[in-house]
């Protein structure tokens, strides 16, 4: 038995290698495309219609998911802050949390979870059904027929829907504060805009660049990888989404160990409270 | 010299052998049928001649060029030489009949739309539809989505036309107006023909030489006549179809059930 078990873990380390390679020359087959055809007209009305279903029809998804979460950061900030007589720097603390990690975080979790499933399951089918293999007969390479468009739409309005996500978080929090919890409304934009600079926003943005590429072009890959039938689909479409999600987590760690770093080394360090 | 030629092709999916050293030669303007039993390797030895599977060892040529080591970019512009029906069609879902025929003449050709749009008409009322054009795939019968993919097929006059399985599915009157077509478009476009099928009329009706696929090996290759004669067993049993010991042995009644089903 150990002889069989020590065979499987090879067999499986072997397998997850082989995937990842296979992945990384996906991407790396993506990219260049990007490149090479992202800027011509064919691939502009391919990506226009992408834009609409991952940009325009995730605007109330990503506005009502930011909304709540910034009226649940008030009243759970709140009480902390009362006790140490600064409920009117709510704004301070809410806004950055909201801009530098809650609001990118979710944006694209929601993301993952709405354009991921639906591009794996669009692309899935097509794989089963043999339409890659007939683009691919026709002499167009699929990759840059249908994931260049689709990775474009996720990476240019991943960014964007970040904003939304963000104004929504910023407005919720201050309907909250201000209308319910008794905060001023000139001191919480006061403070808000004391604890909030460019460079949190701008670290919010350049990571939700991030999370779009992932969440393209890991969806784009588990349907072109899917295995056979509506199960394999179905199977995809998970993978895709669990994927997707620990890809964000795991990129958000970096980022944020980055930006802290970067920003250590450029302005030092400065208290939400000073 | 042969127009594709196939030189000791073997393909392995796991631990499974489809194909166990295959040499086959076509000639320009052939019509040549590959049949065998399902799970023989037929789908995957034409899918080796257009280059969507790579052999795991021999070579793949086409018009004297050694195409299985090709990058995917070169690939593409063999694969213009040829049109490949997928057994279900594989039309593109989202878009209607008419931009399916016309895809391949968008994606390589740079002629003004009107006339895209003119000769992927003239495609659909050559495979006998030309009424459908504005209609969505799924409005389609299985018989419709064949032919469109047909026409689509021959939208960039390919000089080889691969069928995967033209029949399957499909009712005999269906499957009788496929095999007209395939005859009608290789008497009209002169291309080569390579046609896999497990449907014996099918095969009958349009080949010029027929190949026989078992276990991964050719055990036939010659005309229709020469098939019909043929005294081996194999050949002799799939073409009356009849199944031999191996596959009724499941069947037998006197085994317990787990048996049966391990054997299915």
């Amino acid at each position: 038995m150990p002889v069989g078990m020590v065979e499987q873990v090879g067999r499986n380390t072997n397998n997850a290698l082989a995937a990842l390679g296979d992945f990384a020359l996906f991407v790396a087959r993506a990219i260049r495309f990007v490149f090479s055809d992202g800027w011509r007209w064919k691939t502009f009305r391919l990506w226009l219609p992408q834009a609409y279903e991952v940009g325009t029809r995730s605007v109330p998804v990503v506005s009502i998911t930011g909304a709540f979460i910034g009226m649940v950061l008030s009243i759970e900030s709140i009480t902390q802050l009362k006790t140490v007589e600064q409920e009117n720097r709510i704004g301070s603390i809410i806004n950055v949390s909201v801009v530098k990690q809650i609001g990118p975080v979710l944006a694209a979790v929601m993301l993952a979870g709405r354009i991921g499933g639906a591009l794996t399951a669009e692309l899935g089918t097509m794989n089963v059904t043999e339409q890659l293999d007939a683009l691919r007969v026709m002499g167009t390479d699929p990759i840059r027929y249908l994931v260049v468009p689709r990775f474009l739409a996720c990476v240019l309005l991943t960014p964007i829907l970040t904003i939304y996500s963000d104004l929504c978080g910023v407005v919720g929090a201050w309907l909250v504060s201000t209308k319910f919890l008794g905060v001023p409304s000139g001191p919480y934009w006061q403070y808000s805009a004391q604890g909030v600079d460019t460079w949190q926003i701008m670290e919010g943005l350049v990571k939700s660049l991030f999370f779009g590429a992932a969440i393209g072009l890991i969806s784009c890959y588990k349907g072109f990888t899917c295995g056979a039938g509506a199960s394999g689909v179905g199977r995809a479409c998970t993978d895709s989404f669990v994927t997707s999600f620990i890809a964000i987590i795991i990129l958000n760690f970096l980022a944020a160990k980055l930006a802290k770093d970067w920003y250590l080394l450029l302005f030092g360090s400065r208290s939400l409270f000073g | 010299m042969a127009l594709i030629e196939l030189r000791n092709i073997h393909k392995r999916f796991g631990r499974l052998v489809v194909l166990n050293g295959i040499t086959l030669n076509v000639e320009s303007g052939q019509a040549l049928v590959i049949i065998g039993a399902s799970g023989t390797g037929k789908s995957v030895l034409l899918k080796h001649i257009v280059g969507l599977l790579k052999p795991d060892r021999g070579e793949v040529w086409f018009d004297g060029q050694r195409i299985d080591k090709l990058p995917e970019r070169d690939l593409q512009a063999v694969r213009q030489n040829f049109g490949f029906l997928f057994q279900m069609g594989a039309l593109f879902d989202s878009v209607s009949v008419i931009d399916n025929v016309s895809f391949p003449l968008v994606e390589h050709t740079r002629k003004p739309k009107e006339d895209i749009q003119a000769i992927a008409q003239d495609k659909l009322a050559m495979v006998g539809l030309p009424e459908v054009g504005n209609k969505m795939p799924a409005e389609l019968s299985g018989g419709q989505r064949k032919r469109v993919g047909l026409a689509r097929a021959i939208a960039l006059s390919p000089r080889v036309i691969l069928y995967d399985e033209p029949t399957t599915g499909l009712d005999p009157i269906r499957s009788d107006v496929i095999n007209e077509l395939i005859l009608k478009l290789q008497r009209e476009l002169k291309v080569t023909s390579i046609i896999v099928t497990h449907d014996m009329n099918s095969a009958f009706k349009v080949a010029n030489r027929i190949v026989m696929l078992h276990e991964g090996k050719i055990v036939f290759d010659g005309t229709v006549e020469q098939m019909k004669a043929s005294e081996d067993e194999i050949v002799r049993r799939f073409v009356i179809g009849e199944a031999g010991e191996a596959e009724l042995a499941s069947l037998r009644l006197d085994q317990p059930p787990q048996f049966r089903l391990a054997n299915q």
